[in-house]
């Protein structure tokens, strides 16, 4: 088993994996506990408008994606903000807008044919030691910026009106966190891709908030979930040959609908919450 | 004279162009205890909500310590409606009552001991102590009721906000809090929104009924023609599930 780590690529992989379970225990806890999964979906989607914008006028590709992706961001929590009641709608409107971006940038961007089924799925076992030492930084942002702010993000989260009545500044804050998701969204896209980068930004911390009895260890948990869904999934999809981005969110589905079951039986009442 | 604490004059408030609040005025003075009552829709969640500053009127002033609305949020208490808040959230009856003190800019400061002691004391007086290390959505109603007002009791504000207090509290309980609020009115200034005309009880001592318009009655008696004025129906239907002690004023021109 251990030989497989004699390629570097096997070891990039890991690595990457990891250090996507970083943002993901982090970023998703609060995407989950705010229910922005759909605002996050459109960033992660027009996001291939950024990789479009990369490819047709040369630049670099991280550049690309995570500028378009921080500026759809900020266009989704102007709208939040202005006109709560029309966000879902143009969160569609901006999810499909940017994804046809992307698919004509690259029709008319000569001799380049980008793989899209890479930037669906993901493409893990690419990841190249740059692209780690980037992950690293941005996992370092992300850390300081939700340390720093811990107790406000809380309380934004769990009371918006409370935190602004305390003086807080919650518009703030929210931009911050959506920066912080689209930061998030386009590592992960490079690990497991854009259709998966939902599936770990949801499961584990869904299956993290039960046990939780913070917001810290519901972030820790959804770490450690996220870790064990990356590595299995890696080991799986190496030793049956399979699309690696894919076996891992089948690793974490299966999970999921497991711990679903259990929860069942228990209590005969899943998504109980609302009394 | 006591000093006014909150002065609103000539408000006008309208949302997507509906007018919710018309030419509100209203004082608040230091050591009142004032029910805004009225009809579900009436306006009296919005009117908290311009005192906060969390919405800005079309027009009018408000004044909070005599400073405009949303700046004095230290010597503020605010307890939101309890319906809006996330059950499933993972956050302890601690951290929840810790969250009153929570101030802009703090960055990497945790909160101290003092902070703590003054969260200890809060739950000892709502009676929940015993609940702290307990996960808040796996409270009832009324101890979560509870863990808002000790939120809100925190920082020893000089005013505080309680919207609909005894919406998921049964009538025995209801008269617990608001004796509860009765001792804390000797050194706080209470302002409660509830839409049940029941809530008035001998500790509050003034009404203000919000429907569009603000009535306000300088004593805690609940007359007819307010009742009429503020709900448009049956005062009767209206107390009979409230406290059945309560004794309403005569209704002299009534055969």
């Amino acid at each position: 088993m251990l030989e497989a780590l004699h390629f570097e690529f096997m070891r990039n992989a890991l690595l990457a994996g990891l250090l996507a379970s970083v943002a993901c225990g982090v970023i998703g806890t609060f995407v989950v506990v705010n229910r922005i999964v759909f605002l996050s979906g459109g960033i992660a989607h027009a996001a291939y408008g950024g990789i479009g914008l990369a490819f047709f006028f040369g630049l670099p590709f991280v550049v690309g994606t995570l500028g378009f992706a921080l500026l759809v961001a900020m266009v989704m929590a102007v709208v939040t903000l202005k006109a709560k009641h029309r966000t879902d709608t143009i969160i569609g409107v901006l999810w499909a807008v940017g994804m046809a971006l992307g698919v004509i940038l690259l029709d008319l961007t000569p001799g380049y044919n980008v793989d899209l089924m890479s930037f669906l799925f993901g493409s893990i076992l690419a990841v190249t030691t740059s692209d780690l030492w980037l992950m690293l930084v941005l996992n370092i942002l992300i850390l300081l910026t939700v340390g720093y702010f811990y107790n406000d993000f809380l309380a934004l989260s769990y009371d918006e009106d409370f935190a602004k009545v305390r003086g807080i500044r919650v518009n703030f804050l929210y931009f911050l966190l959506l920066a912080m998701v689209a930061l998030s969204v386009v590592m992960i896209i490079r690990v497991v891709g854009l259709i998966l980068v939902i599936a770990l930004l949801t499961i584990p911390p869904y299956m993290a908030e039960k046990h939780s009895a913070s917001l810290r260890t519901m972030m820790f948990l959804s770490f450690l979930l996220s870790c064990f869904f990356t590595m299995t999934g890696l080991w799986i999809s190496y030793f049956f040959n399979l699309t690696s981005g894919a076996t891992i969110i089948m690793v974490a589905g299966v999970c999921f609908f497991i711990s679903l079951f259990f929860e069942l039986l228990r209590s005969r009442k899943p998504f109980s919450s609302e009394k | 004279m006591r000093d006014a604490i909150i002065e609103i004059r000539d408000l006008w408030f309208s949302f997507n162009s509906i007018p919710v609040l018309k030419e509100v005025k209203l004082t608040v003075h230091r050591g009142d205890f004032i029910a805004l009552l009225g009809p579900n829709g009436g306006g009296k969640t919005t009117l908290l909500k311009l005192i906060l500053g969390l919405l800005k009127p079309d027009r009018g002033s408000i004044k909070v310590f005599n400073e405009p609305a949303g700046k004095s949020t230290h010597r503020i208490g605010y307890m939101p409606q309890h319906l809006h808040v996330n059950q499933d959230f993972p956050i302890s009856v601690h951290d929840v009552v810790l969250m009153g003190k929570l101030r802009p800019g703090r960055g990497w400061s945790r909160y101290s001991p003092k902070d703590k002691g003054a969260a200890q004391k809060a739950m000892e007086q709502m009676e929940i102590w015993e609940f702290r290390h307990r996960h808040v959505g796996e409270l009832s109603g009324g101890q979560q009721q509870r863990v808002f007002i000790a939120r809100a009791l925190v920082d020893e504000p000089e005013v505080l906000f309680l919207d609909e207090p005894t919406s998921s509290v049964d009538t025995k309980h209801q008269t617990h809090l608001f004796d509860i609020l009765g001792e804390l009115n000797r050194t706080v200034t209470i302002i409660v929104v509830s839409h049940d005309v029941g809530i008035v009880s001998t500790h509050v001592k003034s009404v203000a009924c919000v429907n569009q318009q603000v009535f306000y009655h300088d004593d805690s008696e609940i007359t007819h023609e307010m009742l009429e004025m503020a709900y448009q129906c049956c005062p009767v239907d209206l107390v009979a599930h409230g406290m059945p002690h309560r004794v309403l004023q005569k209704h002299e021109d009534s055969d």
